[in-house]
């Protein structure tokens, strides 16, 4: 079954072309990477997937719900994670939880709290004010509040951005495994190569808002005969199709 | 509890553990109701002396009323629309605009919420005025009787009418308009009837207040005081004028139902410019 199914997804700014009728579906318990380069229209189609964004036209349907009309539905069983996006600054990391918690409508919501901070290592920080932490421990906060809710549908945009080697790593680590213990299926934007290659089982690359490749980590590499994502990125973002790779 | 009440008490919390940790924002609430209520109310007590001592027995005590009802009664409008307008400003400053709405929160909810914020806010602004014009003026403000709750009740659906007028305007022009926030409501003071009646204004300009629902507010405050020795039109002290009450709920049913559709027309253009995202920036 699919988890999110996204129909011939296009939105205009204006007279702009943000992203231009892209299809794809993203299968339950897997991960899908979204790649691109500045502008390639990642966040756009993130922003739609979450209702934050009306598309101009298509269709998005996560977890069955029709996110038109029924987006609530949906929004309840997924969650979003970005270090671009903040929580309060003067409020305490635990107050922060508590307060989407009872967002999610979050059962036992010490509880869920302590195994989070257990989980991530949050413990030191949960008096903290959110604004004081430092960018990787914001990070690690916000996974957190991501996962606060126990989601069925993350998404994830840079989930490792400022964090050291160690912790991206732990962080990687952490979510496969919660993505093994729960099925959740994730979609993930990322510049991180090695972290595309290592959690996403299929790749979509995007260009000016449209669909220009996809396929498993290892099909790319393979057809643009690489030994790396971050080459293939390269040769789709310097327009060098597969049949002119050297 | 139920879903909703627990997503909009997530949003009440979140305001209140902010004031928690914010003493500045708590000293903001009381500082200019309180100040206001200070200096109009030794003016009002230096002419109350003055018109006493010319032998106008009761003009300078209702003349004192009158001006303390009315800085009070208007603050208790200016902090529910601010408490509002600032409560939704909170999430702009903080970026946190992204998060609250991919949550299942409603954009009502988040509205219901804001309301809760705006009457504890305007109850920590105005109460500390009232009771410090009852110690120093020995005023009252609930002495005409409960209907006295009826105006307040009328002033704050009106600041929420004014309030979600400027978060719509927040939402379609950014974070560039939140001085609105502040300087709306001030801006229609001239036209509210709060310190003078209707009839003070010139004939063109008397429609504009006849259209808010504050001018009759006040217009009914003044009656109810007891201006009997003020002007000779007067109606006899202690009396309530329903009519001036009705007006005032009717305009503001329909303020509110204007201002809603405002706001739920800009929510949706918000999502379909992207606003909600960028906002703060």
């Amino acid at each position: 079954m699919d988890a999110i199914v996204v129909s011939r997804l296009t939105k205009h700014y204006g007279a702009a072309l943000a992203v231009s009728d892209i299809s794809f579906s993203v299968p339950a318990g897997s991960t899908l990477g979204l790649l691109g380069g500045n502008g390639a229209g990642k966040t756009t189609t993130i922003a739609m997937l979450l209702g934050l964004l009306l598309p101009t036209s298509g269709s998005i349907r996560i977890l069955g719900h029709d996110m038109a009309r029924d987006r609530f539905a949906a929004l309840a069983r997924m969650n979003f994670s970005s270090p671009y996006v903040a929580l309060p600054h003067r409020l305490s990391v635990t107050e922060n939880l508590r307060v989407y918690a009872h967002l999610y409508d979050v059962p036992n919501t010490e509880r869920r709290i302590r195994e989070l901070a257990d989980e991530l290592d949050l413990h030191e920080l949960l008096d903290r004010p959110a604004g004081e932490l430092s960018a990787g421990q914001k990070t690690r906060v916000a996974l957190a509040k991501s996962l606060i809710n126990r989601p069925d549908v993350l998404l994830l945009d840079e989930p490792t951005a400022s964090l050291d080697p160690d912790t991206g790593d732990m962080v990687r680590g952490w979510l496969e495994r919660y993505r093994a213990a729960t099925g959740c299926t994730f979609l993930l934007a990322s510049h991180n190569m090695a972290e595309v290659e290592r959690l996403c089982s299929d790749v979509l690359m995007l260009k000016r808002g449209a669909i220009v490749d996809r396929g498993t980590p290892g099909e790319l590499l393979d057809r643009y005969q690489r030994d790396g994502l971050e080459e293939v990125f390269l040769d789709i973002a310097r327009d060098r199709r597969p049949e002119m790779v050297p | 509890m139920r879903p909703a009440l627990r997503r909009v008490w997530g949003m009440v919390y979140r305001h209140l553990a902010l004031y928690r940790r914010s003493w500045p924002r708590l000293l903001e609430l009381a500082y200019w109701p309180t100040f206001q209520m200070l200096i109009w109310g030794f003016t009002a007590s230096f002419f109350a002396q003055r018109l006493g001592n010319g032998g106008a027995a009761g003009v300078g005590v209702a003349a004192m009323g009158m001006l303390l009802s009315g800085v009070l009664l208007w603050e208790v409008a200016l902090r529910t629309q601010m408490g509002l307008a600032v409560g939704f400003l909170e999430e702009i400053w903080s970026r946190n605009l992204g998060h609250v709405f991919v949550s299942p929160l409603r954009p009502w909810e988040l509205v219901a919420a804001l309301i809760v914020m705006s009457v504890l806010r305007m109850l920590g602004g105005v109460l500390p005025a009232v009771l410090l014009a009852w110690a120093l003026y020995a005023f009252d403000l609930f002495a005409p009787g409960p209907v006295v709750v009826l105006f307040i009740a009328n002033l704050m659906v009106m600041g929420w009418s004014v309030s979600l007028g400027v978060v719509s305007l927040i939402l379609r022009h950014g974070a560039g308009a939140e001085a609105l926030a502040w300087t709306v409501l001030f801006g229609l003071t001239p036209f509210s009837a709060v310190f003078y009646p209707v009839a003070v204004l010139p004939a063109y300009l008397r429609p504009v207040a006849w259209a808010l629902p504050s001018s009759h507010v006040f217009e009914g405050m003044r009656a109810v005081i007891g201006p009997d020795a003020i002007g000779p039109d007067a109606i006899g002290p202690g009396a309530i004028l329903w009519h001036e009450l009705a007006w005032a709920t009717g305009l503001n049913l329909a303020w509110l139902a204007a201002a809603c559709l405002l706001f739920a027309g800009q929510f949706k253009a918000a999502r379909t410019r992207g606003a909600l995202l960028s906002i703060g920036e």
